[in-house]
């Protein structure tokens, strides 16, 4: 209950911090990067599988009902509207939530926090905020592109092993992909990305004991932040079905 | 001889000001543990207090509680002449603004090198260019001798040299309060020494007020009995003569509790079992 009290209090206090003077702008500029551009490789690799795996396992599956050429369709709405979102905010728990409370707990525990406030600076402002802005824009912008490279994958798998004519596979992809799945699919990284990142922020805040409690806070972020995305994948879905569909 | 009316008469200025720093009947606790029970005391501009006791005694939580990064249960907390205890964390930065705080283990930023470190609160929280701000880096760190250190990173210095950019980063901007936290503690005497040189010529030369939080008796020792000379080469550090020492003020703490209150001579007088095993 205290926990749950805790990250409301540090979202609040974040937001608050987020809107007014001072900025530090170069340190949001640094997360964008470490954010975006570092968690890159790791998101189109995990794209660029998953739309291959996908287009192997369905392949075999609409053979049964000679569907084969359809698997573009599949693929585009799986990847948009679900996994595409989802996968890319397990990778980013896994690199940003475990990174961030690895960081964040490290100053705590050697007291670089409390030198940040004796020198006059606030932590919220100059840690918290640019790695939540970061955290925010940035797992849309790489959800994009997970969906983008897994389609790829998917294309290379139907066409060079499914033997599906290339036109038809995006053709396909263009026919099953409405614009409510496409509104789906960007809403959700912004949360996602928005969750991950505080979860991270909050359990590296709140770490103590030593270096023994720097590992413990880390599996904390990153299991809390696999269970969040799942879970807030679920109630953004639930919502964007209803004000969508 | 010489030195000693132009002393006298500095002290009776001093003691005219206002205290820099005066905690009231101060109480902390973390539940049911007693941290801090009824601490007073007051240090005046340019003089030095030194708190000792044993790990664990409420030392550097006094330390955290000046700088308003703990909160006291009950009691005021003033910093020069006003109410710390009371405020609000944005209105404290205004209060930190002449405070510093050389931190246990030096507390550096392990990302930044040496001179975003030593500059860092010039550079992120002022508008002063970058060039006067490398200038007064390079002035700090050639105050504790480590100018040729400027470029590297923290990861690579000694513990000692790490202290010694920690006080030139309390001491960037000029703050008129330093704050010490063991800053010795784990350090060989050679390198402690040169530690407690730095403190002596910071509270003589530059006019600091001091809070040294320590439980290493040798250097608490050496900087109350020690001055700071300037000369037309340099500095050179003295042995005080008694009413200088005297101005250094030792407090000894005991469970939360202030169990000495006195200067070098009367604490080494002392008759109290506690403060004498402490001193054997």
């Amino acid at each position: 209950m205290l926990e749950a009290q805790e990250y409301v209090r540090l979202q609040v206090i974040t937001a608050r911090a987020a809107v007014s003077r001072p900025f530090y702008f170069h340190d949001v500029v640094e997360q964008f990067e470490q954010i975006g551009i570092g968690s890159l490789t790791v998101v189109v690799l995990t794209g660029f599988f998953t739309g291959a795996v996908l287009a192997l396992q369905t392949g075999i599956t609409l053979d049964q009902f000679g569907a084969r050429p359809f698997v573009g369709r599949l693929i585009s709405a799986s990847m948009i509207k679900e996994l595409g979102p989802v996968l890319t905010g397990l990778m980013l728990a896994g690199r940003i939530g475990s990174g961030i409370a690895a960081e964040l707990g490290s100053m705590v525990v050697t007291d670089q926090i409390n030198a940040l406030r004796a020198l006059g600076t606030d932590p919220i402002r100059k840690l918290v905020v640019p790695r939540v802005l970061a955290g925010f824009f940035m797992a849309p912008v790489l959800t994009v592109i997970a969906n983008t490279v897994g389609i790829i994958g998917g294309w290379l798998i139907a066409v060079f092993q499914l033997r599906v004519a290339s036109s038809l596979y995006w053709s396909s992809i263009i026919e099953g992909l409405y614009m409510d799945d496409a509104i789906m699919g960007i809403v959700k990284p912004f949360c996602l990305g928005y969750v991950i990142v505080t979860i991270g922020c909050h359990v590296g805040l709140r770490t103590t004991g030593g270096t023994q409690g720097v590992g413990r806070a880390t599996t904390a972020a990153v299991v809390a932040a696999s269970v969040a995305v799942i879970a807030v994948d679920f109630f953004v879905t639930r919502l964007m079905i209803t004000l969508l569909y | 001889m010489t030195t000693q009316p132009v002393t006298d008469r500095q002290t009776a200025v001093i003691d005219a000001e206002p205290p820099a720093i005066v905690l009231e009947h101060v109480n902390l606790a973390f539940d049911t543990n007693v941290i801090l029970r009824d601490v007073s005391f007051s240090l005046l501009p340019g003089h030095t207090k030194i708190i000792l006791g044993a790990s664990g005694s409420g030392k550097s939580t006094i330390l955290k509680l000046i700088l308003g990064l703990l909160k006291p249960d009950g009691g005021r907390i003033y910093v020069n002449g006003e109410r710390a205890d009371t405020m609000s964390e944005r209105e404290l930065m205004a209060v930190r603004a002449d405070l510093g705080m050389v931190f246990q283990e030096g507390a550096l930023f392990d990302s930044l090198t040496v001179a975003e470190n030593v500059g860092y609160k010039l550079y992120e929280e002022t508008d002063l260019p970058i060039a006067e701000v490398r200038a007064r880096v390079e002035e700090v760190l050639g105050f504790v001798r480590l100018e040729e250190f400027i470029d590297r990173r923290p990861s690579e210095l000694s513990g000692g040299q790490r202290r010694r950019v920690a006080i030139a980063r309390a001491m960037a901007a000029k703050p008129g309060i330093l704050l010490y936290d063991e800053a010795t503690t784990g350090l060989d005497p050679i390198t402690a020494t040169t530690i407690d040189e730095e403190m002596v010529k910071l509270r003589d030369l530059e006019g600091v007020s001091s809070i040294i939080v320590t439980h290493q008796l040798r250097d608490a020792f050496f900087v109350a009995e020690h001055e700071a000379i300037r000369e037309r080469q340099g500095f050179r550090i003295n042995r005080a003569g008694a009413a200088k020492a005297d101005e250094a003020e030792f407090i000894m703490l005991r469970d939360g509790v202030v169990a000495f209150e006195g200067n070098a001579a009367e604490l080494r007088a002392s008759r109290d079992e506690y403060i004498r095993t402490f001193l054997s």
